[in-house]
């Protein structure tokens, strides 16, 4: 049974729901990222979604192409990405982390090369935004056969045949892109998010992880009411970039967002 | 005559999920996926539409001024010594380059689709300005983006597209150019896509754009073979275009491709020359990757991190390009070869002196390898230089190389 649907398990049986932080490796500087990370599980993370940077992060919005060229400055790569979720697994064995980012980097080191070395490195689930399932059909396979679930997005213009192709391509959750938009957009509509994600659940036993537009503890809830999974991503960041001069504070106030987070979806 | 030949190639490239061999596809987030399939489906009925054809080609005769005139270039053949080089005039396009032909294409497209609102990414700004003019003469809302860097060095474009009623947005993330723009417009895009029509500036992109934008682009080969035919009573031994997304090539390259007498050159921008690494020829010195939503050459580092580009003229200086053309380097049915920025500033100067036409930074890498390549063969070979733009626009880039402040 894979990390991933271990602890959605887990979770489902004490009637909690996900919070999944994501954070992009590196920024704003690679000493960083493992403290934030074991910050981040201190305070109430269930799955750790690891950006890694990459040059042109098409789909995201300002916030994040700038955590991406903050990482870049320091020349971090794929497998330095790959090394520091080994390194977490030093201390951390139970907590799921998914690498979410575009494909080239991908390409540039080798499906399979990739695939293994990140599964000897304990990465549980791939998230590659720009590859959406019709061009996915052999990758998927190579890194499902490997062991790493494939995390794939939906959007509200997600038509009704393809949530059902891409219910049967996911594995470990499904993302619901809560707006039109980029990362770190507009406010969400709640009743949208909860009407979409209620038509999915008919096609589906996946678990239902919601992100973009989620920004405070109560859209946190809200979307914890509806949802399975809530993920926050361009806030942390926003936060990171605050403090990139004073790098050493970042762990404990970004881990104090998601501490907030978690007591409101507790609550 | 040439239509035959067109459609015998369009079954051929791309498939029907846009991949041009292993190259091209539609590689972006689920959150565009709803906005290109729109797009398809709607390019699909209306390309086989005859009434959208007429209105297309109606647009082109009396709104662009087509056919554009294939030029025999005397004085330049008898200063270079070697083969005859005609030039296919799309300088002479209303606005000033082949852009327009494909603007006029996509502007129809969001008539039709009922989009209030047009965005574009620009490089040189020969495609923003092209955009910024089709908006409007449709009356349609136009929001151009554009790198910081290009902003800077194609001041009167700039001023051109805010005249003609069109928002320019300086793009100040990554290397601040063509690539950054087009990132941009995509995020644009998928925030306002209700009301949106992207229009994409050369023949690269997720699918459909690398086929429709050809596909309107095509008309320059169309012509030009009618044209040789009347002229010299037969196909040109070769054609030569400038490639940076590859859009005035294609349009030139596409119809020939069954024609193989007839040999493909496309030319890259060599920049400061391939082996500063310091260039925008991805084919040239470049290796297959994933960008902007298509499978193709790139410039990218060990780790996939595309790389920043350098080249005299805006409108090359772009780290990827369409993927018909890796498609047909793979197959070896088109060249590619580099010219670099002293070359081509040559050019510039030899055509405006010796036949007083100036071209484009962007064509003048065209000119430049004719003109190496004409000097190497007899006299009555013949080769067709498509003349993709004109040259006022890069006045003050060549007056700053010369030292000239205004």
């Amino acid at each position: 049974m894979s990390r991933l649907h271990k602890r959605f398990e887990s979770l489902k049986a004490s009637k909690r729901k996900a919070l999944i932080p994501y954070v992009t490796a590196g920024d704003p500087n690679p000493q960083v990222t493992l403290p934030l990370m074991h910050a981040l599980v201190g305070a109430g993370a269930d799955v750790i979604e690891l950006g890694v940077p990459f040059s042109d992060p098409m789909a995201d919005g300002p916030v994040i192409q700038l955590a991406c060229e903050r990482a870049l400055k320091h020349h971090v790569r794929l497998l330095d990405v790959i090394d520091m979720v080994a390194e977490f697994r030093k201390t951390d064995t139970d907590t799921p982390v998914v690498l979410m980012g575009y494909l080239n980097p991908i390409e540039a080191i080798g499906y399979e090369r990739f695939a293994e070395a990140a599964l000897a490195a304990g990465v549980d689930g791939v998230l590659t935004v720009d590859l959406p399932p019709e061009e996915a059909v052999e990758t998927s396979k190579l890194f499902r056969d490997k062991g790493l679930d494939t995390i794939y997005l939906m959007s509200p213009a997600t038509s009704t045949a393809r949530l059902k192709q891409i219910c049967e391509f996911g594995s470990g959750y499904l993302y619901y892109v809560s707006v039109k938009g980029v990362t770190g957009s507009a406010a969400l509509n709640v009743d949208e998010v909860a009407d979409k994600i209620n038509q999915v659940r008919g096609m589906t036993d996946l678990p239902l992880a919601v992100g973009f537009g989620i920004r405070d503890p109560q859209s946190a809830r809200a979307i914890a009411d509806v949802a399975d999974g809530v993920i926050v991503g361009s806030v942390l960041v926003n936060r990171i970039a605050e403090l990139a001069d004073s790098p050493e504070l970042i762990p404990e106030q970004v881990g104090q967002l998601i501490a907030n987070m978690r007591s409101a979806m507790d609550a | 005559m040439s239509i035959q030949t067109d459609q015998t190639a369009k079954q051929i490239f791309p498939d029907a999920r846009g991949h041009f061999g292993p190259y091209g596809g539609r590689f972006v987030s689920e959150t565009l996926i709803g906005a290109l399939e729109e797009l398809e489906a709607v390019y699909e009925k209306l390309s086989a539409d005859p009434s959208f054809q007429a209105e297309f080609d109606r647009d082109l005769a009396h709104y662009v001024g087509r056919p554009s005139p294939l030029y025999h270039a005397e004085r330049l053949s008898e200063k270079v010594g070697g083969a005859q080089i005609y030039l296919k005039r799309e300088d002479l396009n209303h606005t000033g380059a082949h852009k327009v032909n494909n603007t006029i294409g996509q502007a129809l497209l969001a008539k039709f689709m009922g989009k209030p609102r047009v965005i574009a990414e620009t490089g040189a700004g020969q495609h923003g300005v092209a955009s910024a003019t089709v908006a409007a003469r449709l009356g349609l809302e136009c929001k151009v983006y554009m790198g910081a860097e290009d902003v800077k060095r194609q001041a009167l474009n700039v001023y051109r597209m805010r005249l003609l009623g069109a928002e320019v947005i300086p793009v100040t993330s990554g290397t601040k150019t063509l690539k950054d723009a087009m990132n941009e417009a995509m995020r644009d895009w998928v925030t306002n896509v209700d009301n949106t029509f992207y229009i994409i500036g050369t023949a690269a992109g997720p699918h459909p754009y690398p086929k429709l934008v050809r596909d309107f682009q095509c008309v320059i080969g169309r012509e030009t073979k009618q044209q040789s035919l009347a002229q010299i009573g037969r196909l040109p031994d070769a054609v030569i275009a400038c490639v940076g997304g590859g859009s005035n090539a294609i349009g030139m390259f596409h119809p020939f491709i069954e024609d193989t007498t007839v040999r493909m050159i496309g030319v890259e921008a060599g920049g400061h020359g391939l082996a500063t690494g310091q260039h925008a020829a991805p084919l040239s010195d470049g290796r297959p990757g994933v960008l902007h939503g298509m499978r193709t050459y790139l410039m990218e580092d060990d780790a996939g991190q595309i790389l920043p580009t350098h080249s005299v003229s805006a409108g090359l200086d772009y780290p990827g390009v369409g993927p018909e053309h890796a498609w047909l380097k793979d197959l070896g049915r088109a060249e590619y070869v580099a010219i670099d920025d002293s070359e081509a500033l040559d050019a510039f100067r030899t055509l405006t002196q010796v036949e007083g036409i100036m071209p484009a930074l962007e064509s003048s890498h065209a000119i430049a390898y004719a003109m190496k390549m004409a000097k190497e063969m007899p006299k009555d070979k013949v080769l067709v230089v498509n003349l993709s733009g004109r040259g006022d626009k890069d006045i003050h880039t060549v007056a700053d190389i010369d030292g000239i402040t205004f």
